[in-house]
């Protein structure tokens, strides 16, 4: 009876997790299908769920409709400047915080919190304006620049420099060790997991950010992926489904096949910025 | 021996600043990009902003707020927003609790994937998904309505009507956050000792009081900093409502930053669109405020 009881409970469990699974990963396979279809698949009814024959195609339109090798270019060029820009601005602050004694440091650390909590939509237009009269609003700088401190990771990064023992530190200061090469040879080596946890969130959220982006840019010129492929949605109306469904795969794709190969890796970077 | 004691007094100084020399491109970053834009935001909301001639400028006091307190479009705007936000949260709350305990403790392959599975759309734009979701919720050949007509339901309106719109938009919010709450929630389920479920087996305890005697008691400090942390993201809706539905259709889905991003981009009008990004930074300075002081008793009290 109890056994009977179990049987029936564990296929009720599969039957959910495969529910579940086709919930999270159908409108991902779903949008594969549409950017294969003609442009009549994609708008008549019934629907087609394999298209007849793949129209590979949709993707050079797509990709002709709107400058998108530029798009990706300064997606990639916006993307390397920040990670590069906050990595240079976080490793001494954390370090300071850390293992530094000084008056005001409490109040400071309360400003990285500020950071940490503001929205951007309250920060941008005055951003925005400030980058006019330092007339780079044409540059991809007001995409990069701001976000040159990273709040989060100073925070994290933080909490890992603590763990480094002080007579570590106290040995290489007697044996005359510059800061530099402190951090370089004892604390970045004891923190690599928590610097690849913050580059990979700090690279995932800038490929996806759209809101800052559309803020900062007024020209295709340095527009990222994002602006671009919602540029592409405004221009298609509810027409070609298709194009606009191969267009957002230029989006998708690059971080769907980064997770297949680190999907774990991805998880934990991620959950480190839950509440603990 | 001059020299000595200078060199000394020089060190002593580096060793005083060095701290600070550290933090200075971290903090001038703050100071520079964040506490200043958000001083200036909330002193535009006092002025009539004229950016082509800021000679023109002149303080209006309480005048944008009394606007746009007495504009039809913002006051729906943060009506929606807060429904918005309660859904979601309610919703994203109360399935990620339920799957968390469900699949937190088995380690299989297929819970692993299914995990994993869910994870997925955290990772992935809401403009991407938003424009996923505004394809397959088509109104006559979207893949939602096939599936309601094939188990015999009526064709849903979806962001097509005013009635509609907002959920919509509220099931691809819950839809893209539900896994990454999930993962969350099976981390502070982790957190609760072994030893503790142990002893309730040995009272014979049932696994529904197990649940609400030991789990949800135990976790809920953390779900309430979840909680907190959700509403402020909620309050942000901005990608969703851009690619879906404009705003539209009848302001059914006009949002608070959306209202703001109008503001800027199609009336010009600088001082409202401050007025309303200043509610805003009300509205999560509240939350932050609740969520710290709640976070210094947490750690008070253990």
């Amino acid at each position: 009876m109890y056994k009977k009881k179990q049987k029936i409970a564990g296929f009720i469990g599969v039957i959910a997790k495969i529910l579940i699974c086709l919930i999270f990963l159908f409108p991902f396979l779903w949008m594969i299908s549409i950017s294969l279809q003609t442009a009549t698949e994609s708008s008549r009814a019934p629907i087609t769920f394999i298209p007849a024959s793949p129209q590979w195609q949709n993707f050079v339109t797509a990709w002709n409709m709107a400058p998108f090798g530029l798009y990706l270019k300064n997606s990639i060029i916006i993307i390397f400047s920040i990670v590069i820009l906050q990595s240079l601005v976080m490793v001494p602050a954390a370090y300071a915080f850390a293992k530094f004694k000084f008056k005001g440091r409490g109040f400071l650390f309360g400003l990285v919190l500020v950071a940490f909590m503001m929205p951007v939509q309250v920060t941008f237009l005055p951003v925005y304006y400030m980058m006019g009269d330092w007339r780079l609003v044409n540059t991809l700088i007001p995409q990069i620049l701001p976000h040159m401190t990273n709040a989060f990771g100073i925070f994290l990064l933080r909490q890992y420099f603590m763990q480094v023992p002080d007579e570590l530190l106290e040995a290489a200061r007697l044996d005359n060790a510059s800061e530099l090469k402190i951090l370089g040879k004892i604390m970045l080596p004891m923190s690599k997991p928590a610097i690849s946890a913050i580059a990979l969130l700090s690279f995932v959220g800038h490929w996806n950010d759209y809101f800052w982006p559309l803020m900062m840019t007024r020209a295709d010129a340095v527009r990222p992926l994002t602006v671009g492929i919602a540029a592409l949605k405004d221009a298609e109306g509810n027409n070609n489904w298709n194009v606009i469904m191969a267009g957002n795969m230029f989006l998708v794709m690059p971080l769907v096949l980064i997770y297949i190969f680190a999907s774990k890796f991805i998880i934990n970077s991620f959950t480190y910025s839950g509440i603990k | 021996m001059e020299k000595g004691r200078k060199n000394k007094k020089s060190r002593h100084i580096m060793r005083i600043l060095k701290p600070y020399l550290l933090i200075a491109p971290a903090i001038l970053g703050i100071m520079l990009f964040t506490v200043y834009p958000a001083i200036k935001m909330v002193f535009w909301s006092f002025y009539d902003v004229n950016q082509l001639n800021p000679a023109k400028t002149k303080f209006v006091g309480m005048k944008n707020y009394v606007k746009i307190f007495h504009s039809t479009d913002f006051v729906k705007s943060l009506k929606n927003t807060g429904i918005y936000t309660l859904w979601t949260v309610v919703f994203i709350m109360l399935c990620a609790v339920v799957l968390a305990i469900w699949l937190g403790r088995k380690k299989d392959k297929f819970s692993k994937f299914t995990q994993a599975a869910m994870f997925l759309p955290h990772i992935i734009s809401m403009i991407s998904v938003g424009l996923i979701f505004a394809q397959m919720m088509g109104v006559n050949n979207g893949l939602l309505n096939e599936i309601l007509v094939a188990v015999g339901l009526e064709r849903c309106q979806w962001t097509q009507s005013s009635s509609t719109a907002l959920m919509s938009v509220i099931l691809v919010a819950v839809w893209k956050a539900i896994g990454y709450y999930t993962v969350i929630i099976m981390g502070s389920l982790q957190s609760i000792p072994d030893s503790i479920y142990e002893a309730a087996a040995l009272d014979d305890a049932s696994k529904l009081t197990t649940l609400r005697k030991i789990t949800i008691p135990l976790i809920s400090p953390q779900l309430f900093f979840t909680l907190i942390i959700m509403t402020i993201g909620s309050f942000k809706v901005f990608e969703t409502i851009r690619v879906m539905t404009a705003g539209g259709p009848n302001n059914s889905t006009n949002s608070l930053v959306y209202y703001v991003y109008q503001q800027v981009f199609t009336k010009y009008d600088i001082g409202r669109a401050a007025a309303g990004g200043t509610v805003l930074f009300i509205i999560v300075g509240i939350l932050t405020i609740l969520y710290f002081a709640l976070l210094s008793k947490k750690v008070h009290y253990q």
